[in-house]
């Protein structure tokens, strides 16, 4: 209950700072400057545009779906914050104690196709019903190359459990981490990123929205504050994808300092402020990657994406799977 | 075949991967050099077309790229050494300069080159919102004193105050200007002599033929 709520102050914290480093990221990249005006080197022109997107107007059209219109954003929203409450925070703060806390994740997150798809159906245009049934064709494609490189976790660690997982990475920081442990989950973490990437709707996997071709696709007809759950929730998917990696791969709330001889950096540097920093730290690090690959990569055609899940990922993660359980065999005997 | 296709199949593994790495260097670069800014340089500087690194933008009000001295942008009279010749104002392909001559009984002056003035602006006003920026005015203009100056920003909320006075007179100035010449006038007409017309001249046809009449086929 603690982590949740820990989850959800940091979130909207979060998506504040984030739109800001996104603009950032995307300005220095492309050699400008971004935005200056608002504060000092506009640090506050994100919290200047939520004040005005919340003094917007709720519009829904007259052809609208009402009922499905209005819950749309509240299913996305929720379903992915549902996510959140498996996650750990650090070593004495675990999200909540299920067994399959990591299944109970991708399940519960998967769910947010539908609300996008009754975003675009209610919203009765053409071009937003194109973005939902891109959404929908896409996170059905993807979720499983994403199970399946998750799975190859779960094989080696033995438990669906985040917080055991952490556990497991625990003792010697960096050399510990499940990566390293396990070189050959290097291949999983690329699946596992870029199949995250096409979850969350980012670039270079952002046909759903499609900016230039389909105007914002399945949020096109929400104005206001319901379009703003729509970026909140999506930036969240962001922040969940990045956090999952972290614990799954890159050690969770371990500090990645390891202890040289009598120097004992890792006990040094762990604690339960230090625990949640390393966590954070790791999810942004990742967060800062997936915005160097939105500024980096085009967008891909349909049939690119479906040939990239169906063709690629989904073989490479099967084969994945296999070779980590001959690994994690090996290991045992 | 199926070797082929399988070939094929790695290659483009191996070619995304690749590619990806290349585009996402190049990006994090971008990112890199964005600590640093272009240097602002003269088209007429040394390595000017050579790749510039770090951001590009210009804030402008704040900031500005220099502009060179010959810059042709806002125009300027220096009305100290205008003689009203009206030449700028004729060949002004749209009419934006409006120029009101009054006429003075002696020569009331000298410009800096030593050209006579003869006639006062009573006005002259450039409409820089209709200046095509062409400079036809600045090289008919006999004394050189309408010049395009390296001034360029001189945007205003009112389109009104596009127009540019650049005379010195004042109403009571203009007034006593014309009235001068016209006592002027009527003394001259006064002390005249006959006119030509009296003796007999003006009812001749004028000897020179115009040449732009066509010439008309005779009638048989």
């Amino acid at each position: 209950m603690i982590s949740f709520l820990f989850y959800l102050a940091f979130l909207l914290l979060f998506v504040i700072a984030a739109v800001y480093a996104e603009r950032k990221t995307a300005a220095f990249i492309q050699s400008r400057l971004g935005p200056m005006e608002a504060g000092p080197k506009g640090v506050l022109q994100t919290i200047a545009d939520l004040l005005k997107m919340l003094q917007k107007e709720d519009i829904s059209a007259t052809a609208v779906d009402k009922f499905p219109f209005l819950i749309a954003p509240v299913i996305v929203f929720s379903a992915v914050f549902a996510g959140y409450s498996v996650l750990p925070v650090n070593a004495g703060l675990s999200g909540s104690t299920i067994e399959s806390g990591l299944f109970l994740l991708l399940a519960i997150v998967s769910l947010d196709v539908l609300g996008i798809l009754m975003a675009g159906w209610a919203s009765n245009n053409k071009y937003s019903l194109y973005g939902a049934m891109r959404s929908v064709a896409q996170i059905v494609s993807y979720e499983i190359p994403l199970g399946l490189s998750v799975l190859s976790v779960v094989i080696i660690t033995g438990t669906l459990d985040l917080q055991k997982i952490s556990f497991l990475q625990q003792g010697n920081g960096l050399p510990d981490w499940n990566i390293v442990q396990h070189p050959l989950l290097i291949f999983s973490f690329v699946i596992f990123f870029i199949s995250g990437l096409a979850e969350s709707n980012r670039t270079p996997f952002d046909l759903p929205e499609s900016e230039s071709e389909l105007i914002g696709g399945y949020h096109t007809e929400y104005s206001g504050f319901r379009w703003g759950i729509f970026m909140l929730s999506e930036y969240g998917m962001m922040l969940l994808l990045s956090i999952l990696g972290a614990i799954l791969f890159f050690g969770g709330w371990n500090s990645p300092l390891p202890n040289i001889g009598g120097l004992k950096l890792y006990e040094l540097t762990s604690g339960m402020v230090l625990g949640t920093f390393w966590l954070l730290a790791k999810a942004l690090v990742l967060i800062f990657v997936q915005m160097w690959l939105r500024w980096t990569l085009p967008r891909l055609r349909v049939d690119q994406l479906m040939s990239l899940s169906w063709k690629y990922l989904t073989p490479i993660s099967l084969l994945m799977l296999f070779i980590c359980a001959v690994w994690k065999w090996w290991l045992m005997s | 075949m199926v070797v082929d296709e399988l070939m094929s199949y790695f290659l483009n593994i191996s070619d995304s991967i690749k590619t990806t790495f290349k585009g996402m260097a190049l990006s994090i670069l971008y990112f890199f050099n964005a600590r640093k800014k272009r240097q602002k340089k003269y088209l007429t500087d040394e390595n000017y077309h050579e790749k510039a690194g770090g951001i590009f933008t210009v804030q402008y009000p704040k900031e500005s790229i220099p502009i060179p001295d010959n810059g042709r942008y806002q125009l300027h009279n220096e009305i100290d050494d205008c003689i009203v010749c009206d030449k700028c104002a004729k060949i002004c392909p749209v009419d934006c300069i409006n120029i009101e001559p009054v006429r003075s009984p002696e020569v009331f002056g000298q410009t800096s080159d030593g050209t006579p003035l003869r006639i006062h602006a009573a006005k002259f006003d450039i409409d820089m919102s209709k200046c095509c920026f062409c400079g036809l005015c600045t090289v008919v203009c006999p004394t050189e004193c309408l010049t395009m100056t390296k001034e360029f920003d001189f945007s205003t909320s009112d389109i009104l105050d596009h127009n540019f006075s650049f005379s010195k007179m004042n109403e009571q100035e203009i007034a006593e200007k014309k009235k001068a010449f016209n006592d002027y006038q009527q003394q001259k007409a006064k002390t005249a002599l006959p006119a030509i017309g009296s003796s007999g001249l003006a009812s001749k046809k004028p000897a020179i033929k115009p040449v732009f009449k066509p010439k008309m086929p005779k009638k048989k």
